[in-house]
């Protein structure tokens, strides 16, 4: 139900509080939080930069939360998600679901990461050795939404 | 048209959103992508493995035949890598 693109750090226990308040018919919740790797492979990172397309990047992820809601019965969802420069140990990104009964809450945070992952217009920008370096996307990455899709 | 690129095609091409009037022979993202690959050498080296570019008409994803136009807000930019 809400999207929100941010610089700033985010409380994983204050979001959930705020977004199941006076819903009692939630039974399950479930979140998703992404953190900043100390390593890239066997590269150790300094910092990683997260850069985004304004207004595409909000477009698209209330899009995606829009077919989680499609696809199961959620009472509350919530994605937040960071840019500017994060290091290891940092919260990236937040995705929670919230439903009368626990496998739509896991289902549907799975399926939100997995397609924000592939779908959202973010870019990592990875500092090691004082030398920056594109992460590149993974096959991995494709081959998880594409389970969503089959199915 | 207005132009937006992001992450190494902003860096190789050197900036990341600018004007441009593409001649009346361009006419889809392939061809913008051509032409755009003719503007010197950052942008030669961008372009140069189409494979790698991802395409936004609008905010919209869209592949190699979608049409331009003037208005258009056109995103180059590579495989996404959030979360």
């Amino acid at each position: 139900m809400t999207v929100r693109v941010q610089r700033e750090d985010f409380d994983p226990g204050a979001e959930i509080a705020a977004l199941t308040e006076d819903k009692r018919a939630i039974g399950g919740v479930v979140a998703f939080v992404g953190l900043v790797r100390e390593m890239a492979g066997e590269r150790p990172i300094e910092a990683m930069t997260l850069e985004h397309y304004p207004g595409m990047t909000e477009a698209k992820l209330a899009e995606i939360e829009a077919e989680a809601r499609a696809r199961w019965p959620l009472e509350a969802s919530l994605i937040v998600h960071r840019h500017g420069r994060l290091e290891p140990g940092d919260r990236i990104v937040l995705v929670i679901a919230a439903s009368a009964h626990r496998q739509a809450a896991f289902e549907a945070c799975n399926f939100l990461i997995d397609w924000l992952k592939t779908k959202a217009p973010f870019w990592k920008l990875e500092e090691s050795g004082g030398e920056g370096r594109w992460v590149d996307a993974r096959d991995d990455d494709d081959r998880a939404v594409r389970r969503w899709i089959e199915e | 048209m207005k132009l937006l690129y992001f992450a190494w095609l902003r860096t190789k091409i050197g900036t990341g959103a600018e004007e441009v009037s593409p001649p009346d022979d361009v006419t889809d993202v392939a061809g913008l992508i051509a032409w755009l690959g003719t503007r010197g050498e950052g942008y030669a080296e961008a372009l140069a493995n189409p494979a790698l570019v991802r395409v936004a008409v609008n905010h919209e994803y869209v592949g190699s035949e979608h049409p331009v136009t003037d208005g258009d807000e056109v995103a180059l930019f590579p495989p996404v890598t959030g979360g």
